[in-house]
């Protein structure tokens, strides 16, 4: 199990490595010259290569990703002598635009996408998981047909144009609700959900639908497997048959899956944070790709990876817990 | 056919079935698994089902239990204990399952679910209709553990199903089934895992259940030596529909019908050397038509 | 207990040997955190080869390794320690693509048909899995080919559309079967793959296998509880108990001159029909050959 574990924390690192390793290829060497974009439009040669020097970027490109990793780990500088500015370990660079510190602003904004992420999985967790089931058990009837014509909707319209309906009734027209903001919890509770409860439901909307479909398929299958028979046969209560011999088979791929489903969007939920103007880890990338701030981008990115790939083996673990035959083999 | 040869009431009877049907749609039109099927079966007895693969056997066995799939209809009489069965609902029959009628599945690893430990599979059954503590079910599921020659139930009882062996798997669906001590057992090839050593421990472990508790018990299977020594009285099945049925020294010692007749013939012998295994086809003209295209 | 096991004479190498095969299972107990580990030992030094065109069959006590074995020997399942040859060549730890190239040559009709097949497949689909993985392409198309395999194990060809859960326990069992025959393999591994089956559809399919093996010249591991069709099918014979081989020979040695007590109490224990009733059955049976 130890050995196990050491083994998965090897290749996250390996795929980390590479993850890096591309986006700095991709964002770094095949954008434009970060250069003439800081030094706008009155600029001179001069001015262009001491900017160069002091970002590191007239160097091999080598140097540069190693430098960049080694800021991560144990901080860098930038530039010579007195006008060196330093920048502390978990270096991930300073923005082009803002001169902030990438870091700084990932961790500014990540209550945000953590807020976002958590109260829409709670949501479609419960209603897609409790509509799959119903579906399941009553599948034919019409429970069943409506809930997933409701869940068709949910996967076949885009996020954003929910999200753009929602706000014109509930915020413009009826007036029931504030438009979508990030306030504090502490300072008003009920304010802080009004602002979020849009933005959640809009997120969880397609995740529940999908969750919905597969729960009741997942579910159907087990309702059809043998050992249901055998339960049954026992005289066992339905509903103990059902929340014992059912649900435990038919829900354990799904915590894999949301497992992954929520990791990315800690990563930032980009449209939605976007279309609603909730400044989150989404946003902060959307607006990077819009102006091309290369270090804010490679920030993001490898932030979401990294969640994703922690996820990973967060959820290969649970997985193991939750299925014996998995488990006894590790 | 024996049964009800005395003209006694049905009431008499642990289990009296009259005219059972199984029919099951299909895209090619609606097929009888099972047709006009009658028997009895009293208290202590044991009823032999023997027969073709897919002739019916196992679904005659979810009938009696309740249990076909959804779409399979049900036509016929099934009375146990003297009250009708068929047609009665799910919340009805699930106070009989498991406490008056019990069945051993014929596929031990599918009919386990993955993952609960054995343990939890027998004291479940058990806990169902007995209304005792944790610990006591469990007391009550490591003795029928041993009962079935599980060695070592103290280790094995927290053991999950792919852990064991196709024959201890087996055994461990007997446990389930026998634990509640039901009137009407219903064994759907409960021995073909085992060898022939642990077989003649759990048949000798199930006729002492018997004597104990009275209970009826339907045994199907493929093996006619094992039939032969367990069953009082024996139904040869073909193609859905029964053939022949009587005394187990009848069937063995005189059997009627060309298909029994041939059965007997087919049974491979320690004592001879063939270069080929004789199949049914070959001591009956014409030829038996394959298992369940008779649509109508 | 002390295996009495007689060398076959060989003059080329066996198509499958296995030597010294241990298996042991952690046997963990309680809960996730609390576990108490031990080590069981399922298969105990097992040695066995097979021979080209010949069946070794593989008869033993319930729980007393046998499908661990056959699990071994297919390389479903990576064994404790021990070694496994093909024709002369160690295959115990071989590249993906020796084992893609193993896989093509070795074929298991598994214990419990139903967990082997996948219930959201039909039939057709199934039997032509093996084919599909391997990338083979079949001269008469695979159509014909699925409905060749159904017939011959006895299956009604129309039923191909079917899903498993739509047969009976033989039937499934015979699905298994068609599906390992698909690819002619050279090896192939029979885990109680008759047990379901009525002694007419067992003859049908064991008169199967002995043509095809006469046909092609393949290999069978037989493991079977009824010892008269043992008797039938097999060449060798190796008895298991508790893991470990108890006795190993050709057919007619383990039946006629079986040298281990646990070998004797196994083949007396086999159930017979009343003699009696058999006698009398047999007298009818001339009685009505003569009148017709
Ligand atoms: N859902 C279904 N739809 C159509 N036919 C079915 C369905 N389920 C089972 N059958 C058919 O019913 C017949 C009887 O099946 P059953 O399982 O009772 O056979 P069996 O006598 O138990 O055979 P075996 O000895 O092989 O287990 C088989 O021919 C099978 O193909
Ligand atoms: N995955 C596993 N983990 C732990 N123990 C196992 C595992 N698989 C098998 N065993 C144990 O190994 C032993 C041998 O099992 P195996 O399935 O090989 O027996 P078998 O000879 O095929 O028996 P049967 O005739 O009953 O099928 C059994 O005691 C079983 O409990
Ligand atoms: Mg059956
Ligand atoms: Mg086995």
């Amino acid at each position: 199990m130890v050995s196990y574990f050491l083994r998965r924390l090897f290749s996250v690192a390996v795929i980390l490595f590479f993850v890096s390793f591309l986006t700095f290829v991709i964002f770094f060497q095949l954008s434009p010259d970060p250069a003439v974009m800081i030094c706008g439009k009155t600029c001179t040669p001069e001015r262009i290569e001491q900017i160069r020097e002091q970002l590191g970027v007239n160097q091999p490109f080598l140097t540069q990703f190693f430098t960049f990793l080694g800021g991560i780990f144990a901080g860098r500088s930038y530039g010579a002598g007195e006008a060196a500015i330093h920048c502390a370990a978990p270096c991930l660079g300073f923005s082009f635009q803002t001169s902030q510190s990438v870091m700084d602003m990932i961790v500014s904004r990540l209550p945000v996408s953590i807020t976002i992420a958590a109260g829409a999985a709670v949501l479609w967790l419960l209603i897609g998981v409790s509509a799959g089931l119903i579906s399941a058990i009553k599948s034919g009837t019409w429970w069943d047909k409506g809930a997933m014509m409701f869940a068709l909707g949910g996967i076949s319209l885009p996020n954003y144009f929910i999200a753009l309906v929602l706000q014109y009734v509930l915020v413009v027209q009826l007036q029931i609700l504030p438009f979508p903001s990030t306030p504090d919890f502490a300072e008003d509770p009920l304010f802080w959900f009004q602002s979020y409860i849009m933005p959640w439901s809009v997120l969880a909307f397609g995740y529940a639908s999908m969750y919905a479909r597969l729960t009741r398929a997942n579910v159907l299958d087990t309702l059809g497997e043998n050992f249901m028979r055998t339960a049954r046969a026992k005289g066992l209560p339905p509903l103990l048959v059902l929340r014992r011999h059912a649900l435990r088979p038919s829900l354990t791929p799904i915590v894999t899956l949301f497992g992954m489903d929520f990791a990315g969007l800690l990563g930032g939920a980009l449209i939605t944070e976007t279309v609603f103007g909730l400044n989150g880890v989404g946003k902060l990338a959307a607006d990077s790709i819009g102006k091309n701030d290369q270090p804010v981008i490679m920030g993001v990115t490898l932030m979401a990876a990294l969640f994703v790939v922690v996820a990973n083996v967060v959820v290969d673990l649970l997985y193991a817990f939750l299925d014996p035959r998995v488990r006894i083999k590790a | 056919m024996r049964h009800d040869q005395k003209g006694s009431i049905p009431a008499n009877h642990l289990l009296a079935v009259t005219g059972l049907g199984v029919r099951f749609p299909t895209p090619k039109g609606p097929v009888d698994v099972v047709k006009d099927l009658s028997f009895t079966l009293d208290r202590g007895q044991t009823l032999g089902i023997v027969g073709e693969s897919g002739s019916g056997k196992s679904m005659t066995s979810l009938a009696i239990m309740g249990l076909l799939p959804k779409d399979a209809k049900v036509t016929g009489s099934i009375l146990l204990n003297g009250s009708q069965t068929v047609d009665r609902s799910d919340a009805e029959l699930r106070k009989l399952r498991g406490d008056s009628m019990a069945m051993v599945f014929q596929d031990p690893l599918s009919s386990l679910n993955p993952y609960y430990t054995v343990g939890l599979q027998i004291t479940e059954a058990y806990r169902a209709h007995r209304n005792v503590s944790r610990r006591a079910a469990r007391a009550v599921a490591l003795e029928a553990m041993a009962q079935v020659q599980i060695k070592d139930p103290q280790l094995r009882i927290d053991q999950y199903p792919h852990q064991f062996s196709g024959g201890m798997r087996q055994r461990i669906m007997i446990a389930i089934a026998l634990c509640c001590e039901p009137d009407l057992i219903i064994a759907d090839e409960p021995t073909t895992a085992l060898d022939v050593t642990v077989q003649a421990q759990i048949l000798a472990l199930m006729a002492d259940l018997q004597k104990e508790t009275g209970a009826g018990m339907i045994f199907i299977t493929h093996d006619l030596a094992v039939v032969s020594q367990v069953a009082q009285n024996v139904i040869v099945m073909n193609t859905g529909r029964p053939v022949e049925s009587g005394t187990t020294e009848q069937i063995f010692s005189a059997p009627a019908h060309p298909y029994t007749r041939a059965l007997l013939n087919a049974i491979p012998r320690l004592d001879d050397d063939l270069e080929e295994l004789k199949m049914v086809q070959e001591f009956t003209r014409p030829k038996v038509t394959p298992a369940a295209v008779t649509t109508s | 207990m002390s295996a009495t096991t007689k060398t076959l004479p060989e003059s080329e190498p066996a198509l499958l040997e296995a030597r010294n095969l241990v298996m042991e299972f952690g046997t963990a107990s309680g809960g996730v955190l609390t576990q108490k580990k031990s080590v069981f030992r399922a298969v105990d030094d097992v040695s066995l080869s097979v021979r080209h065109g010949r069946t070794l069959a593989v008869v033993g006590e319930s729980g007393s390794g046998k499908s661990t074995t056959a699990r071994i020997i297919a390389k479903l399942l990576p064994a404790t320690s021990g070694s496994i040859f093909v024709e002369g060549e160690d295959v115990t730890d071989v590249s993906k693509d020796a084992l893609r190239r193993f896989r093509r040559q070795v074929q298991v009709v598994f214990q419990d048909p139903f967990s082997s097949l996948n219930p959201r497949h039909t039939v057709d689909r199934i039997i032509t899995a093996p084919l599909d993985y391997q990338g083979i392409t079949v001269p008469g198309g695979k159509r014909r080919l699925v409905k060749e395999l159904m017939e011959r194990v006895g299956l009604d060809p129309d039923h191909s559309g079917r899903y498993p859960s739509q047969f009976s326990g033989g039937q499934a069992q015979r699905i298994g079967i068609a599906r390992a025959l698909a690819v002619k393999p050279k090896l192939l591994i029979c885990d109680e793959a008759v047990s379901a089956l009525d002694v007419s559809v067992q003859a049908q399919v064991i008169n199967l296998f002995k043509s095809l093996q006469a046909e092609n010249g393949y290999s069978i591991v037989f493991i079977a509880h009824d010892l008269a069709v043992v008797r039938q099918i097999a060449h060798d014979v190796m008895v298991m108990n508790r893991g470990a081989v108890v006795e190993q020979g050709s057919r007619d040695d383990i039946f006629d001159r079986p040298q281990e007590q646990y070998t004797k109490t196994l083949l007396a224990a086999i159930p017979t029909i009343n003699p009696e009733w058999e006698a009398r059955r047999r007298m009818n049976e001339q009685r009505v050959g003569a009148a017709t």
